[in-house]
């Protein structure tokens, strides 16, 4: 058996998951009469952020390639307006609307991969027109807020529980009827999406050509690694499980409004920046994504428990430990440049 | 043919062709619908509501709204230029500093004044002293510790609104007093944000032309290490490019905040950030970092403006108008794209081969 080792690439996923953890603890010692101790709490940082952890996923990808996607945001909130005005207006039904919002985004990646790609510009800059573009289509498509009611089939997506096997968890709530723990269906969508890509990431040719080509595109080349075509097919990825994502948050909210998902782009990058993804590439571990939004699901969830902070503290606090976390990374590169001379 | 291919290499052909070509599809519009066909251009005055006679037009009212965008644009450009990233958080850092003023104009936790706890002057300074100290921090991270600029503007993009939320106290603090709003009305004829835009453009113009800053900061941008062993601190032209972004987006909060005469935290500067970066973009100048042109980048920021105006005046609500930028922007950053230029200056070789033979 190989002895774990502690290394530069993996210090910073242990102490992210460590401060996970301290903070988890440290929530269910100070709310624990709100319930925080319980399972479903935890569960339900999941399901509201089942969409962000699609979406995060393929930040990462794209952020190891050394690149941006600040469009997915937009792409999601595209899509909620796609599906509920299909559902409630077009009359389409919600597997034909959920094919069509993924071709959507598979021909939205490949415009935006080949113009950074192929054409060299610069991805922050192409995916800021993706971002407008996405964003205005939502409010061609429709400018008011539309709820979806009457797709059966969604709604009943929308609605399934998936209840812990075996009654893990199983807790007795106020009127004292036993509740058993569960999740919606996105939470299994959006962990079999970190299962695939980390599996990809790990053991594929592709995304050992990812890390290759983020590490440093010159050698990649030299290696014989088509590195436009990886680039290319990154931001396919990423639009197509921004797709996904957009799918699972419409789940979610079950509406579609113009304002949707703003900013969820930068919550994407901090997640993955907290979980040890450098924005310069070739770092990182979607595992570690998932950690970041699970850090950041637990400082609104605490910020939610206390009840009187306003809520911008949260983004105060996730902005704290970006900042701890950047410096920390930076600091240990400084450290090793230092080792190696 | 010669003096063609010379005119499109100049920089600072691509803003003001693109500046052109917004004009010309207004006077397209104009003539379409029966209007003078120069109606775009034409400056009349109008009698506002307190009595005055102030400037009114189409042009006016671009230079004036594209005004935030303008000055934002020139700390952008040296941002750019010095460290070959972007500085995010100038929306965010805007609304922080509207925020920071208004609360100590009004007083923490009041909502509605009509005049002024403070002297004016305190409240202003303040407002700037934050969005200096905050491009500062920013600078830090990025010089000193060589942090991807992205990434060092993404805590305060993150953390910059949410302070001034808390300073405001999550709600929106009027300040309604005639001093305070001259800054986002009108001086004698003149729109304010107009001559606040031109101030700054003109000292920061005069101290590129007086000083060695420029050069410094390009030199920087095209080789850091070069810059450092030829004998000045990089570091230092870092920071302090990003000092000047950060008043850069405290003058523009001000003045943001001004023209509603209320700290809306949620909404000053939002998005503005991208506006900014966009404008350097369509002025010609490469993100790479190195050489700034920022005579581009202003006109980048007043068609942006006209831009926006023009889609207003053609009927597209202000929701839909992204859509149009975006393809504009996309236009236009293909037009730039290296292996673009290269094949057209591929086809022309070729057209000129076939006429040879």
């Amino acid at each position: 058996m190989k002895k774990f080792k502690i290394s530069g690439h993996n210090i910073l996923l242990l102490i992210t998951v460590a401060l996970f953890v301290v903070m988890y603890a440290a929530g269910c010692v100070v709310y624990a009469s709100k319930g925080f101790t319980h399972l479903q709490t935890f569960l339900n940082i999941l399901i509201n952020n089942a969409g962000l952890i699609c979406i995060a996923a393929g930040m990462t990808c794209v952020m190891l390639t050394g690149g941006i996607d600040i469009s997915v945001g937009s792409v999601v909130a595209m899509d909620c307006m796609i599906l509920a005005v299909g559902i409630e207006q077009w009359g389409m039904t919600s597997p034909t609307l959920m094919a069509l919002v993924l071709i959507i985004g598979v021909v939205f990646g490949v415009v935006q991969g080949y113009c950074i790609a192929y054409l060299e510009i610069q991805p922050f800059i192409v995916t800021m027109a993706g971002m407008f573009f996405a964003r205005g289509m939502t409010a061609v498509i429709c400018t008011d807020q539309v709820s979806i009611v009457s797709d059966k089939l969604f709604v009943a997506l929308s609605n399934l529980k998936v209840n812990m096997p075996f009654g893990i968890g199983a807790y007795q709530n106020k009127k004292g009827v036993l509740q058993i723990p569960y999740v919606r269906i996105t939470v299994l969508i959006a962990l079999l999406i970190v299962i695939l890509i980390y599996l990809m990431l790990k053991y594929t040719k592709f995304g050992r050509s990812i890390y290759a080509v983020g590490g440093n595109s010159m050698s990649a080349t030299l290696m014989g690694l088509d590195v436009r075509k990886t680039k290319l097919k990154t931001y396919i990825l990423s639009s197509f499980l921004s797709s996904v994502g957009g799918i699972c948050y419409c789940l979610n909210t079950m509406c579609g409004t113009t304002t949707q998902a703003a900013g969820l782009e930068m919550d994407a990058i901090s997640s993955a920046v907290i979980g040890g993804t450098l924005l310069t590439g070739g770092v990182g571990n979607v595992l570690g994504t998932l950690v970041g939004v699970f850090i950041n699901g637990t400082i609104s969830t605490l910020v939610k428990s206390n009840g009187k902070l306003v809520s911008s503290w949260a983004n105060i606090v996730t902005a704290i430990l970006l900042c701890f976390f950047i410096v920390l990374q930076a600091v240990m590169a400084k450290i090793k440049e230092q080792k190696k001379a | 043919m010669n003096n063609i291919k010379k005119l499109t290499k100049m920089q600072l052909f691509l803003p003001i062709f693109s500046m052109i070509l917004v004009m010309l599809v207004n006077v397209i519009y104009d003539m379409a619908n029966g209007n003078a066909p120069f109606s775009f251009f034409s400056i009349s005055t109008q009698l506002t509501s307190s009595g005055n006679t102030v400037l009114y037009g189409r042009l006016i009212d671009i230079l004036n709204r594209g005004s935030e965008v303008a000055i934002l644009a020139i700390g952008m450009t040296l941002v750019v230029s010095a460290s070959a990233g972007t500085d995010i958080s100038v929306g965010s850092v805007m609304s922080l500093a509207g925020g920071m003023c208004c609360m100590l104009l009004a007083g923490y936790g009041v909502t509605n004044v009509s005049e002024y706890k403070v002297p004016l002057w305190v409240g202003l300074g303040a407002g700037l002293l934050v969005a200096v100290i905050c491009g500062m921090f920013n600078g830090f991270l990025v010089a000193y510790l060589n942090i991807q600029p992205m990434v060092a503007t993404l805590i305060l993009w993150s953390a910059g609104r949410a302070i001034g939320l808390l300073l405001c106290n999550s709600a929106i603090v009027y300040v309604r007093v005639p001093s305070f709003q001259v800054f986002g009305a009108y001086v004698g004829f003149l729109p304010t944000p107009i001559l606040i835009a031109a101030i700054c453009v003109l000292i920061i113009s005069l101290i590129l032309k007086f000083t060695a800053l420029g050069t410094f900061v390009q030199s920087v941008g095209i080789n850091k290490r070069a810059a450092r062993i030829s004998g000045f601190s990089s570091a230092k032209i870092i920071l302090m490019c990003y000092a000047i972004c950060g008043l850069c987006a405290g003058i523009a909060g001000l003045t943001a905040t001004s023209r509603i005469y209320s700290a809306d935290t949620n909404n000053i500067g939002l998005n503005m950030e991208l506006d900014a970066i966009l404008a350097v973009a369509l002025g010609g100048n490469s993100l790479g970092g190195g050489k700034f042109n920022l005579a581009g980048s202003i006109i980048g920021a007043y068609t942006i403006q006209a831009i926006t105006t023009t889609m207003y005046a053609l009927g597209v609500s202000s929701a839909e108008a992204p859509v149009f930028k975006a393809i504009v922007v996309i236009l236009i950053v293909v037009i730039q794209a290296e292996p673009v230029k290269v094949y057209f200056r591929k086809l022309s070789a070729k057209k000129a081969a076939a006429k040879e033979a």
